[in-house]
Parts: C-alpha cells; sequence; structure tokens
C-alpha cells in the first residue's frame, strides 16, 4: 500500500519533472487523471488518423494525374502509419489497440470532427491538405513539447509528415489556380465548405472547453483553443491572398491595435451536433470502418492460428527443407505482426 | 505566443511544371532494337504494374488490420511507380503511340504521355493481362493474385535487367528489388492463410481457383527467355510448402479483356476526362 505521505512525495516529484518542463515517462508515477487524459487524447487523434484515411482515400481511385496518385496514396499511407505509433504511445499507458480500437467502433471514444464532413470533389484533396493538416500543424507543433515523453516523441514524426501532407495540398490548389476556370471555381468551392470546419478543429471557445485549464498545468497542453485558432487565421490569410482564394468571412480583417486578424465564430452549434456523432458523414464513417474491421476478422484469426501453432513447435511435415530453396525458408517464417487479442 | 518552431512546417510551396518522370535520361533508342516492339513490351509491363496498384490503391482504409493497409499501399505505391517509368519510357520510344491509341485526346491537352495513356486510352487500347483486371475480392484473393503476379514478374524482370534498351533495363533493375518484397510478403500470407484456420484455407483456395483460369495468359505475356520455366518452379515451391495444389481448371478462353477493367477505367478516368484541359 502507499501510504498518504508516500504519495504525496509521488506527486510532488511528478509535479516537479512537469514544472521543469522535463518529461514523463511510462514507467514514472503520474496522477490517475493525468493518465486517463492522456489515453483520451492520444486514442483521439490516433482514431483521428484512421478515420481520416477515408475522406481522401475515396479519390485514390480518380485521382486525375498518376502524379497524383501516387502523391494521395503516399499521404493515406502515412496516416495509417501516424495511427499505429499513436496507438503505440497509448499502449505506454496501459491500454490496448484492440480495447481503443473496440472503443471507436462503438462510439465510446470519438475523432476529430472535421472527418465527418464529405469530400465532394479533387479540390478537396487540396483543401484538407491545406486548412486541415495546416490547422492540425498547428495544434500538433506545440505537442511536440507535451509532458509526456512517448507522446511528444510520436508528434515530432507526425508534424514533419503532416508539414509535407501541407505543402502537397497547397501545391494542388495552386496548380489547379493556374487551371481553368472550373478548375479555379472547384476550388473556391471547396475552401468554402472547408473554411469553417477548419476553425472548429480547435475546439470549442476556451470559455466553454473546461478541460482546457487542467490540461494545460499538467504540460499536455501548450496552448488554449482561441489562442491556437488566431494563430492558424494569421497564417493562413496570406496564403488565401497567394492562391487567389477568398475566406468566406465577411468579419475578417487585419486589426493593427491586436496585431492579428479579427474574424467570425463558427457555428459552434454545428460543432456540438458533429462531435456528438450527427456529422454529415458520421454514420459512414464509423460503419466503414466496422465492416473493414468485421471483414478483417478471419485474417487475423487465420495469423493468430498460424503464430500460436509455430510457437508451440506444431510439426505440419512441410516445414522447408533443405532442398527447397530461400523462397521457401523466406515463406516459412513467421510474419512479424502485433495481433494482440482483437479477435 | 512566440513558437518558431511553429512556423516552419508552413511553407508556401510552389507548383512545379509537372515533368516527365524520364526528364533528363536519354531516350533515344538504341540502334538494333525494334523502337515499335520496346514501346509495345513496355505499355503492356506498364499496364499491368498501374491497373494492379489501383487495384491494391482500393484495399486503403479497407484491410485487415493497420499494418496490412500499410504494407499493400507500400506494394500499390510501387508499382505505380514503375508504370509511370514504363508508359514514359513507351512514349518516349515510340512517338507516334500516344496519337494511335489515344486518338480522343483533346487538342491542346497539357497530359504528359503517361496520363494521356492512363487517363484518356479506351479500353480496348489497354495490353494488360486480364489476370490484374478482375476484382479485388476477399484479402485470400488479394494474396493469392499478388503471390503469383510477383513471381511471374519477377522472373521476366531479371531478364530485363539485361535488355538492350538502358532504359529498360534501369527501370528492371529498380523494378527487381520491389518485386523481391513484394513476393516475400505475399508468400508468407499465402502459407499463413493456408495453414491458419479452416477458413482462412477455404479462402485461399477459393480465391486461387478463381483466378487460375487467367494465370496462363500472365505467364505467356512474361515468358521472356526461359522466365516462365523459373516461374513456375518457384509457384510449386511456394504451393508446396502451403500444402495447396494447382487448381485443375481449364485456361480461360474469352475477350481480350473483362468488363471489371471497363468499370476500373471508367472510375479511373472521371475526373480527368471530366477536365479534359485541367492541369493537376
Amino acid at each position: 500500500m502507499t501510504t498518504t505521505q508516500e504519495l504525496q512525495e509521488l506527486q510532488e516529484g511528478f509535479d516537479a519533472v512537469v514544472a521543469r518542463g522535463d518529461r514523463i515517462e511510462p514507467r514514472d508515477w503520474m496522477p490517475e487523471g493525468y493518465r486517463r487524459t492522456l489515453v483520451r487524447q492520444i486514442a483521439q487523434h490516433a482514431h483521428s488518423e484512421i478515420i481520416g484515411m477515408q475522406p481522401e482515400g475515396a479519390w485514390l481511385t480518380r485521382a486525375p494525374s498518376l502524379r497524383r496518385k501516387a502523391i494521395l496514396l503516399a499521404k493515406v499511407q502515412d496516416e495509417a502509419g501516424h495511427g499505429l505509433y499513436l496507438y503505440s504511445a497509448a499502449e505506454t499507458l496501459g491500454v490496448s489497440r484492440a480495447e481503443l480500437t473496440r472503443m471507436l467502433l462503438d462510439g465510446r471514444q470519438k475523432y476529430s470532427s472535421i472527418f465527418s464532413y464529405p469530400t465532394l470533389g479533387y479540390a478537396d484533396v487540396g483543401t484538407i491538405g491545406w486548412l486541415v493538416d495546416g490547422a492540425a500543424i498547428c495544434n500538433q507543433v506545440p505537442l511536440c513539447r507535451t509532458s509526456y515523453g512517448p507522446y511528444g516523441r510520436a508528434m515530432v514524426r507526425v508534424c514533419k509528415e503532416e508539414s509535407f501532407h501541407q505543402r502537397q495540398g497547397f501545391e494542388l490548389l495552386l496548380t489547379m489556380m493556374s487551371g481553368t476556370d472550373e478548375q479555379q471555381a472547384m476550388v473556391q468551392e471547396s475552401v468554402d465548405r472547408f473554411w469553417w470546419p477548419a476553425l472548429m478543429m480547435f475546439g470549442p471557445p476556451d470559455a466553454d472547453s473546461p478541460n482546457t485549464a487542467r490540461s494545460m498545468a499538467w504540460g499536455i497542453k501548450r496552448h488554449t483553443n482561441d489562442e491556437l485558432r488566431q494563430r492558424f487565421v494569421d497564417m493562413t490569410v496570406p496564403q488565401a491572398e497567394a492562391l487567389g482564394v477568398t475566406l468566406p468571412d465577411p468579419e475578417l480583417r487585419w486589426n493593427a491595435e491586436r496585431g492579428h486578424h479579427d474574424f467570425g465564430q463558427p457555428d459552434w452549434d454545428e460543432l456540438a451536433r458533429v462531435v456528438s456523432g450527427g456529422g454529415p458523414c458520421s454514420a459512414e464513417r464509423i460503419a466503414h470502418r466496422r465492416r473493414a474491421h468485421d471483414d478483417g476478422a478471419w485474417v487475423r484469426e487465420a495469423a493468430t492460428a498460424y503464430a500460436a501453432r509455430q510457437a508451440s513447435g506444431f510439426e505440419t511435415g512441410l516445414r522447408p527443407s533443405s532442398t527447397t530453396g530461400t523462397v521457401v525458408e523466406e515463406v516459412a517464417q513467421q510474419p512479424s505482426r502485433n495481433h494482440g487479442a482483437e479477435a | 505566443m512566440s513558437e518558431t518552431s511553429a512556423e516552419t512546417p508552413w511553407a508556401f510551396g510552389a507548383a512545379p511544371d509537372p515533368e516527365d518522370v524520364l526528364a533528363g535520361v536519354d531516350t533515344r533508342v538504341p540502334e538494333g532494337v525494334d523502337a515499335t516492339g520496346l514501346a509495345e513490351l513496355c505499355l503492356a509491363l506498364g499496364d499491368d504494374a498501374l491497373v494492379l496498384a489501383h487495384r491494391l490503391s482500393e484495399w486503403c482504409s479497407n484491410a485487415p488490420d493497420l499494418e496490412d493497409d500499410i504494407a499493400l499501399a507500400n506494394v500499390a505505391l510501387d508499382l505505380l511507380g514503375q508504370a509511370r517509368l514504363l508508359l514514359a519510357r513507351a512514349a518516349a520510344a515510340d512517338p507516334g503511340l500516344v496519337g494511335r491509341l489515344v486518338p480522343g485526346l483533346p487538342a491542346g491537352s497539357p497530359a504528359l504521355p503517361e496520363d494521356a495513356l492512363a487517363f484518356f486510352r479506351d479500353p480496348d487500347a489497354w495490353h494488360c493481362a486480364r489476370f490484374v483486371e478482375v476484382e479485388n475480392g476477399d484479402f485470400a484473393h488479394t494474396i493469392a493474385r499478388l503471390a503469383v503476379f510477383a513471381t511471374v514478374r519477377l522472373a521476366a524482370f531479371q531478364r530485363l535487367v539485361e535488355h538492350p534498351d538502358p532504359v529498360l533495363a534501369a527501370v528492371a533493375a529498380k523494378a527487381v528489388k520491389e518485386l523481391a518484397y513484394h513476393r516475400d510478403h505475399a508468400g508468407r500470407w499465402f502459407l499463413v492463410l493456408a495453414q491458419g484456420t479452416e477458413e482462412s484455407r477455404r479462402r485461399l483456395l477459393e480465391g486461387l481457383r478463381a483466378l487460375w483460369p487467367l494465370h496462363d495468359e500472365l505467364a505467356r505475356a512474361y515468358d521472356l527467355d526461359g522466365a516462365r520455366a523459373e516461374a513456375e518452379v518457384v509457384l510449386d515451391q511456394l504451393l508446396a510448402v502451403s500444402t495447396v495444389e494447382r487448381p485443375a481448371v481449364a485456361p480461360y478462353d474469352g475477350p481480350r479483356h473483362t468488363d471489371d477493367l471497363t468499370r476500373l477505367l471508367a472510375e479511373m478516368q472521371s475526373v480527368a476526362r471530366a477536365h479534359p484541359l485541367g492541369v493537376w
């Protein structure tokens, strides 16, 4: 049993590490609320990467040039990779990827509101890169310095790749803006649809974000929602000018006194609806994930059964012999996969 | 807030002029090499790679596990890379190729040759094997197809490394490394599915049986310099270690292409054809 005094010492040690701006590592003591908050945030982030594969993935089979097809496929593949190492970061906190996946599929954990919106044309691939990945970068760059070590280190790599994604999005839109009138109109229409949902990605206004103060005290969050939103707007305005698109906000203007842009407020009721599962594609996204998961159950079972048999030294009588050559030896090696107890 | 590190990931990004993947490469056809024949060979090899890359990309966000999403996307990216180089090589070797095969290319189209061939060519002008055209089926079907395809293609590409056209030889040298990985990856899964559970074995046998009538056409297309005999030996090894027999089904004898290809192209070409003068 840990005594009250010991607990207090542990808490003081933890507080000191956070106050110094050092990292908490998986084997360090941490308050239960800190662990829970991290699991929720990292899982939500991982789920967002995985669900986020869908809206762009829908255009893989229709990319209008082979170069764009390769770029998009590499990008969506990166999202799967981000999901993978974020789930791994969450697993250092004592939860399994299988459990987290189950919670996503059962609606007990959430994913970013932005992915509940549809992608209606190829320009949306560019807009998602430019605005959505751009907003994600604003949110995520400070997380590279977050107090939990495995999360912060995962974010360093995620941010490098997201930066690449943001640039490819901007580059696609810039190319389209140099194209036909129709293409230019597609870009503007896409930006009109994604602007407000992108602003909502930073979460509700600070006054309505009860968890922000605690997360900042724990060093998990470094800036408030409104600070990050302001930063995003200030960064995006000159980029929109360079592109030649209009951001759909009549209240958007430079405020010399503040040294920032003033801008209008998104429809917060809409955000609340989307977050609670009422977005235009919310049901579809989860149904897609559930179907892929269920359809793959027999494959995961097969891999688990095969691995178990190999581990127990089960002899098929057809193990590679010295006469069957290297291909068969390679083939006979067990795939290096992490299956967990998902079946 | 003063966080300079947050500024660096942002870049305005220039829009470079789309460049041919063979830009800067000497694409003159060496003396003694039949340019038309070279172009046809590259076109067929490129078409197979593109169509199978497309099929594999359909798995993205649908695979049994995240690792499989990533692996299948990797294979698709490799094949897409091969396709781009081979289509560009075909067009450069035979400058009349695009005009003959893509008569409907809109006047003033900014499409590169690889994109003209991929996005504005009608199904009857494609040179791919039906083996790569048919729809995915389940994961076992995909694994069976990839294992056979990579085995057959690798044996041929190992010979193409010595091709008198240095461009094709260089493409083959790059592809051999990729295909060896694809064969290994699909081969491992083939064995796992064959010996995993009753259901996985049943599905694998079904997938292989469904594909097998199309295997002969594929094997003949890649039978360069005795490549077929070698590929068959490797396939037999894989089947033996997996305790799977060659399906006893006759080769398919039907039209040159499947209607699966028609549907695939209708989808793949939809955006490009809707914007015939678009730049991407």
